[in-house]
């Protein structure tokens, strides 16, 4: 299991693929689900340049792990991975990556879909928008 | 041994400074009179302890770590 800040762009497949072959035992998972959520050039009808994303360090990475451990408490898990990027964001970059691998695909969907959800009301990250004319901060997420 | 109380985001800008070093506080409630330069406290503000949510009036010891913020927005993008 493994929650991960980055500072600098990832790619999602490449990420995925290198904790599968590092740490997945051959034969014994029969089901990955994945989540990749990418930034957009838009929100709320305007442009939007950039953005930045700010972490409580320390909190951020403690109430990633609960989420883990309560997903991996309630499902029957193999293993799962979170990783999320803070700083300096620009349009297209993943902003965030969960995957959850099981025997079953039962589990892996509904593991993965609470990762995220958990993830966006509890764990502490905030966004603040480049737009041309300025900055704001996003003040809430809506619900799945 | 102090309290150290952290703003984060948009409280972080409206409180004017990030960190803050108390010599005592009663409870968070007390934390942030003290540490908020008179601002009052925004209806949706989230509050920690150590690290761990926490309502305003838990109580707060000599050595914790008290953090306010506005709602979490992490996740993929936006509304």
């Amino acid at each position: 299991m493994a929650c991960e800040i980055r500072e600098t762009p990832f790619d999602p497949w490449q990420e995925t693929q290198q904790y599968q072959q590092a740490h997945l035992e051959d034969g014994k998972y029969g089901a990955t689900a994945s989540f990749v959520g990418t930034m957009r050039d838009f929100n709320q009808g305007d442009d939007v340049s950039s953005m930045h994303l700010e972490h409580y360090p320390g909190m951020t990475e403690r109430h990633l792990q609960k989420i883990c451990d309560e997903a991996s408490a309630r499902w029957e898990l193999l293993d799962c991975l979170i990783i999320h990027r803070v700083g300096e964001i620009l349009p297209n970059q993943p902003i965030v990556l969960t995957v959850v691998w099981s025997a079953h695909r039962k589990e892996a969907f509904e593991a993965c879909r609470y990762l995220m959800e958990e993830l966006k009301t509890r764990a502490p990250f905030w966004k603040k928008e480049g737009l041309g004319d300025g900055h704001r901060w996003v003040d809430k997420n809506t619900p799945g | 041994m102090s309290i150290s109380v952290k703003f984060f985001a948009r409280l972080r800008e409206q409180v004017g400074q990030g960190d803050v070093s108390l010599d005592s506080a009663r409870d968070v409630q007390d934390a942030w009179q003290q540490a908020s330069n008179g601002m009052a406290m925004p209806d949706n503000t989230l509050c920690a302890v150590n690290m761990e949510y926490v309502d305003h009036h838990t109580e707060v010891k000599d050595g914790d770590e008290v953090a306010f913020f506005p709602p979490v927005t992490g996740g993929c993008h936006g509304l």
